[in-house]
This record gives structure tokens, C-alpha cells and sequence, in this order.
């Protein structure tokens, strides 16, 4: 201690207090808080659930063996239970009291479309990757959300497209009778329309449901080549093998306009085997998504879907924007996220638009014969990428507030 | 073709047909209620966790013992019935005296535990279980393709609940049991032990939604959710036949089966919710339910 005067220590002192204070004004009280709100629950809790607290904490591992920054990180987690009151509540609770800056994941539309709100209110930042419907970047579009992984366009494209282009042109729709299962149905439709297939009628089933037969024999009886299948999770199953128990498939096909691997998990290949599907992402699609999917399985037991998937490639492009931005400030960062390209093993060149889309390549799957899967969840072939491009919603389309036109 | 309504014959006999197949169900779950309200004066929200359980069963009988379906469909009903009776041993009985709510709302919480275990380890999407061999294929009814499987179902359900019917209606057991539910303190001044029956009444009441499990597991995705999906149909079933009357939750489960099939051919998004609709009009018109005696 000799070494040093007083004068400077004193300087020494007011050093690091400048720095402390100076970090402290860029990262609200020092600590960035994610907030991972899910289906824990019901039935989305297999593709989204503590799967997608596993992603989150797998992006902040990430990030902070790539970096050195003076803030900490904190995620907190809890089940929205697919109920908008509760999930607005919950966030609500989040930004006032616990300090969150950024919620994450949202499983349902009608839990994001809430959020949504309440993250606009109170200038917070909301990064959804469960919910599908387009609403989130047309009509209810705001300057803090972005959506990551898909939405109902971009799978109803998808595969829509290809069982028109492979010859199934007459349709009929089994739909979950609620906003989601609509929008899907619709879009589907003018999908169809436009690559010259003829949609011939649709049956709105309650949700949730389980048993499916007797939409299934109206939709045997209008005599369509395709049924398709706007719904999701347990609804979608249950319609798959009921269908091939009442000895629909395979004389008419299914088409699964919004499915998962975990329900392809969940059904086996001998049901599905031959369906065409879209989705954002496939764990054995490449080397980098095998490598980060083997460490999701490591701590899961299961593969992850494209929802975790796109809640990890979510947070870690935030927690990036935080660094390049030096702020948790909302506009600065969310400038910061849409300035910078997302690159990943999720998305190559991914770009968010200003109605908060995150456009980026999705990919049309084929689910494996029986024969053809070699390993524990090899199931699918890769058909087609489609360029990010061609993938979602055209921007001269969106109905979004915030697009010049 | 003919047409009713504007709806092809052979549609609505398609219809009819797969509203009785669920109608099955409806009646087997709402007899075990139904035996387990009469004796217990139990409302035992637990019955659906019971049903997943027994559907869980069975598919953990096939995956990790090898045990097939036919197996199960004797091992599991008895495998739920212990769950039943320990149930009841250990907590239900506290509870006999007090008013019915207290029954309500431990097996509610039960209920909520068992899912929230199955879930925790099996995951909420479901689980496959394959129609065994004997029962694949389809019946050819010349107005529709009935899976064997299906009617399968409706062979077992009748037959067990018409056999429930006659042993509580015309057996002596039967007549021990009711008297026990009429005035336990005089029976068991008889000699009869009731505690026992009461034990078995409530072992057997659950082993029912087991075996609905069972049946259930090729039909559906064995899932966590598929007990509170069905459960307050359930409910509402035994409402309208009258809390606690035999014969009364059989035809009904059967007819709401129907009911319900015909509204999926007419208006298929008011489906889910005629079943209460119905409820509201028998209870304005017989507050007992249709085959319940007023008190």
C-alpha cells in the first residue's frame, strides 16, 4: 500500500466509480431479465414448455462464452397456460415489478396478441416464437415484437403448395373452430386457389377435441383428394389416426398444415409416413444443428422442435443487439436487431422487417418410411428449401400500421 | 340417393353409429361415477385421471413388460382398482361425513397431481398404441366402414354395464349394497362389514374408468389430458340421468352419444357444447335428472 498516495487511490476510487455508473446507465440496474413465457401445462407443453427454457438458457450460455460484459443475465419462466388474461397479467407483472426486458416464446395467438400489448404499453420488447397466426404482423403489428419462427402463411405455403404441385388439387378443410385454426384454414386456401386446386368445402371441429371421426367422414364423403388439417398439437394426432383407422388414408391423403416433430414423435412413421410438412427447422438438417440439438437433447431427452429452436436463435440475437447497442433501451435495440442480419444455426441472412416479421429460409419435409429411419427421431427428408424470400407473407401484402407503402 | 334435411341417409346413419361408439364411453365412465355417488356420496373428480391412468397403463404394460392388450384389458382395470382402494383408504374415508364438497375438491386436487405427474414425465403430446391384430380392419355396414375396433368397444361397454346393472339391481351383493347406501348403521348392525363394501364399491367404481382407459388407448393418443377432456361431459352425463341412478347414466351416456353425433352432421361447431345444452333444458324441466328419484 505504500506504493500509492492518496491522491491516487482517490482517483483510482472515482474510476471505478465512473465505470460502475457509466454501465449502470446502459443497462437498466445492471442485469438484462428474459422472461420465457410457455405452455408448461397443456397442450403445447412438449413443443414449447421447459423445452424452450432449456433454448433460453442454452442462448445465454452462448452468449456469455463468446463475451465479456460487465451486466448479468437472469431468465424467469412460467406457464401462460394458453390463456390471454393470464399471460398479459403475468407480463405485466414481469416489466412493473421484476424488471423483465424482453419476454419470449408465447405459445398461442391469443397469449402473444396479449402481450403484445402490454409489452407496447410499457415500452418492453416481446420476441415471439410459438404463436402462428398473421395477425401478429398485420392488424395487431407493433414496433417492439418481432415474430421469429413461422407463421400460418409460411406453413400453409409450404406445404400447400407442394401437395397442389404433386397432383392433390381438390380440397377439404377439418379446421379447430378459433382464430388460429381459421387463419390457417384461409390462408391455405388462397394458396391452393392460386396454384390452380379447388378447395370443395371445410368442417369446423370445437377445440379441444378427440374424436375426430365423424368430421373425418364428412370429409371422406365430399370425395377431395387432400384433407386438409388446419390444426395443431393433440387435435392433429388424434385426426391422423383416426383417419387411418376409418380407413381414409390412404385413399385420400392428409396434408398436416401445422405440424411438429414431436407429433410426429408422438404418432410413430408408420402412421405418417409420406406427409408433407413445413417447418423453420430440423435438428439433423446440418452439421450446426445437429452439433447445438445433441446439447438440447443432453438436458431435454427429447430433439427440439422448431419453436425452441427459434427461441434460442431469438434471444441470443437479442442479447447480441444488447452488446453492439451498449443499452437495454428498447428502441435502441430493437434498431440495433433489425440493423444486424441473424446468423445462426437457425438462420442463415435472416432479416426482421419493419412489421416485425423475421424472414428466413423455411423447409418442406417429407416424414420417412419406416425403413428409411436409421436412428432415435430420423424422420424426415429435406424436400425443398424455400428462400426466405418466397417463404412468408409478401411486405407489399401486410396489412401492418407500420409499413410505408 | 335419399336425403334427410338435406343430409344423405348414409351419412347420418354413419353418424349415428359413431355417436353410440362414443356414447360408450360415456356410459361407462358415468356408471362408475354414477356407483361411486350412490354408495360413497363421493363426487369423484378423479375419474378422469383414472380413465389416463388406465390408458397410461396399458401402454406401460406394452412398452416395458410386453404385456398386449388382452392382458391389460383384465390387468389394468385391477392395477387401477388397488390405486382406488388405497385412495380411499387412506384419504377418501375421512371425508363421508362431511359435506360433499370437501370429496370434490380432494379428488379435484388429486386429479390435478396424478395429470400433472404423467405429464411431467410423458410429456403432453400423446402417446401411439396400436389396435391389436385380431380387431384391425372394418366392418362393412353398407352405409359406412365400421373399424372392428369400434365396435368392439361398443360390445365390451354394453356388456359391462349391463352386467354392472344386474348385479347392483337384482343380486344379493346388490341388495347389501343398497341397503348399506340407505342406512350403513343398520346394515352393518346385520353383520354386514360395509366398510369393506364400501372400499370395493369405490375400487371397483375407478377399475370402470380404468378399463374405459384401456379401450380408449387405440382410439385416441394416450395423453395426460385426455381424462380432463372427457370428464365433464362425463359430469354432465350423470346430471342429466339423475346423480347416482344405475340404469339411468347408461342410456344416457348411450343417447348423448347420439345426440351428440347427430349435431356434428347438422351445426358441427355446436358439438361439444350440446351435451350441456341439454343438461340446462332436463334440469329446468326434472331438476332430479331424468331417471332420479327427488329426495
Amino acid at each position: 500500500m505504500k506504493n500509492f498516495n492518496k491522491k491516487q487511490i482517490c482517483v483510482a476510487i472515482f474510476a471505478a466509480l465512473g465505470l460502475a455508473a457509466s454501465a449502470q446507465a446502459q443497462v437498466s440496474d445492471n442485469v438484462v431479465r428474459i422472461g420465457v413465457l410457455t405452455d408448461m401445462s397443456g397442450a403445447y407443453s412438449d413443443l414449447a414448455g421447459t423445452g424452450s427454457v432449456v433454448a433460453t438458457n442454452l442462448a445465454v450460455e452462448d452468449f456469455k462464452a463468446k463475451n465479456k460484459v460487465s451486466w448479468a443475465i437472469e431468465v424467469v419462466s412460467a406457464d401462460h397456460q394458453n390463456k390471454g388474461d393470464i399471460s398479459s397479467n403475468k407480463a405485466r407483472e414481469w416489466f412493473d415489478r421484476d424488471k423483465v426486458d424482453v419476454v419470449t416464446d408465447l405459445v398461442t395467438t391469443s397469449t402473444a396478441l396479449a402481450v403484445m400489448k402490454v409489452a407496447k404499453e410499457k415500452n418492453k420488447i416481446a420476441l415471439i416464437s410459438g404463436a402462428a397466426s398473421t395477425r401478429i404482423t398485420n392488424e395487431d403489428c407493433n414496433d417492439v415484437t418481432v415474430h421469429w419462427t413461422y407463421d400460418t402463411y409460411a406453413v400453409a405455403n409450404g406445404t400447400a403448395k407442394a401437395v397442389v404441385k404433386q397432383g392433390g388439387k381438390s380440397w377439404y378443410f377439418l379446421t379447430a373452430d378459433y382464430a388460429f385454426g381459421q387463419s390457417l384454414e384461409k390462408d391455405a386456401t388462397d394458396v391452393v386457389n392460386a396454384n390452380g386446386g379447388k378447395v370443395l368445402g371445410a368442417v369446423r371441429h370445437p377445440f379441444p377435441g378427440s374424436d375426430f371421426s365423424s368430421f373425418l367422414l364428412k370429409a371422406q364423403s365430399s370425395g377431395a383428394q387432400v384433407i386438409g388439417l388446419a390444426n395443431a398439437g393433440t387435435d392433429t394426432t388424434n385426426s391422423i389416426k383416426q383417419a387411418a383407422e376409418f380407413g381414409i388414408t390412404p385413399k385420400q391423403s392428409l396434408a398436416g398444415l401445422l405440424m411438429f416433430i414431436t407429433d410426429i414423435h408422438s404418432l410413430g412413421l408408420a402412421t405418417t409416413q409420406t406427409m408433407y410438412l413445413t417447418e423453420a427447422f430440423y435438428w439433423d438438417r446440418n452439421e450446426e444443428t445437429r452439433a447445438w440439438s445433441k446439447r438440447f437433447f443432453d438436458k431435454q431427452r427429447k430433439m427440439p422442435t422448431m419453436v425452441q429452436a427459434g427461441v434460442y436463435s431469438a434471444t441470443l440475437h437479442y442479447l447480441n443487439a444488447v452488446k453492439a447497442a451498449n443499452s437495454d433501451d428498447t428502441q435502441k435495440v430493437m434498431a440495433m436487431m433489425k440493423k444486424t442480419p441473424v446468423n445462426d444455426f437457425f438462420a442463415k441472412n435472416g432479416v426482421i422487417r419493419e412489421d416485425g416479421r423475421m424472414v428466413h429460409d423455411m423447409y418442406l419435409m417429407q416424414v420417412k418410411k419406416p425403413d428409411e429411419s436409421k436412428y432415435p427421431w430420423d424422420y424426415y427428408n429435406v424436400r425443398q428449401t424455400i428462400p426466405a424470400a418466397e417463404a412468408f407473407q409478401p411486405l407489399a401484402a401486410s396489412k401492418c400500421s407500420l409499413v410505408k407503402k | 340417393m335419399t336425403e334427410i334435411f338435406g343430409i344423405p341417409i348414409q351419412a347420418l346413419m354413419g353418424q349415428l353409429v359413431l355417436g353410440l361408439v362414443n356414447g360408450s364411453f360415456y356410459a361407462m365412465l358415468s356408471l362408475g361415477l354414477a356407483v361411486i355417488f350412490g354408495m360413497l356420496n363421493i363426487i369423484n373428480f378423479a375419474h378422469g385421471a383414472m380413465y389416463m391412468a388406465g390408458a397410461f397403463f396399458a401402454w406401460m404394460g406394452l412398452t416395458y413388460w410386453g404385456i398386449g392388450y388382452w392382458w391389460a384389458l383384465i390387468l389394468v382395470p385391477l392395477a387401477v382398482g388397488v390405486v382406488g382402494i388405497v385412495i380411499e383408504r387412506t384419504m377418501l374415508r375421512w371425508l363421508y361425513q362431511l359435506d360433499h364438497l370437501y370429496g370434490l375438491l380432494l379428488t379435484f386436487g388429486l386429479a390435478l397431481m396424478i395429470e400433472g405427474v404423467f405429464r411431467y414425465y410423458y410429456g403432453a403430446s400423446g402417446l401411439p398404441y396400436s389396435i391389436p391384430e385380431e380387431l384391425t380392419g372394418a366392418i362393412n355396414l353398407g352405409f359406412m366402414f365400421l373399424p372392428k375396433y369400434r365396435a368392439w368397444v361398443v360390445v365390451v361397454s354394453l356388456v359391462v354395464c349391463l352386467a354392472t346393472w344386474f348385479v347392483i339391481e337384482k343380486t344379493k351383493l346388490g341388495a347389501y349394497l343398497r341397503a348399506a347406501t340407505e342406512n350403513p348403521r343398520l346394515t352393518q348392525a346385520f353383520g354386514v362389514n360395509v366398510p369393506l363394501m364400501v372400499m370395493l364399491t369405490y375400487g371397483f367404481g375407478v377399475a370402470l374408468a380404468g378399463l374405459g382407459g384401456v379401450l380408449a388407448a387405440p382410439a385416441y393418443a394416450v395423453s395426460p389430458l385426455m381424462g380432463s377432456n372427457l370428464i365433464i361431459v362425463v359430469f354432465a352425463v350423470v346430471v342429466i340421468g339423475g346423480m347416482g341412478s344405475i340404469m339411468g347414466s347408461i342410456l344416457t351416456g348411450l343417447s348423448l352419444g347420439v345426440v351428440e353425433g347427430l349435431t356434428k352432421v347438422f351445426y358441427a361447431e355446436a358439438s361439444n357444447t350440446v351435451v350441456f345444452v341439454v343438461m340446462v333444458i332436463v334440469l329446468m324441466i326434472r331438476p332430479a335428472g331424468l331417471f332420479g328419484k327427488e329426495k
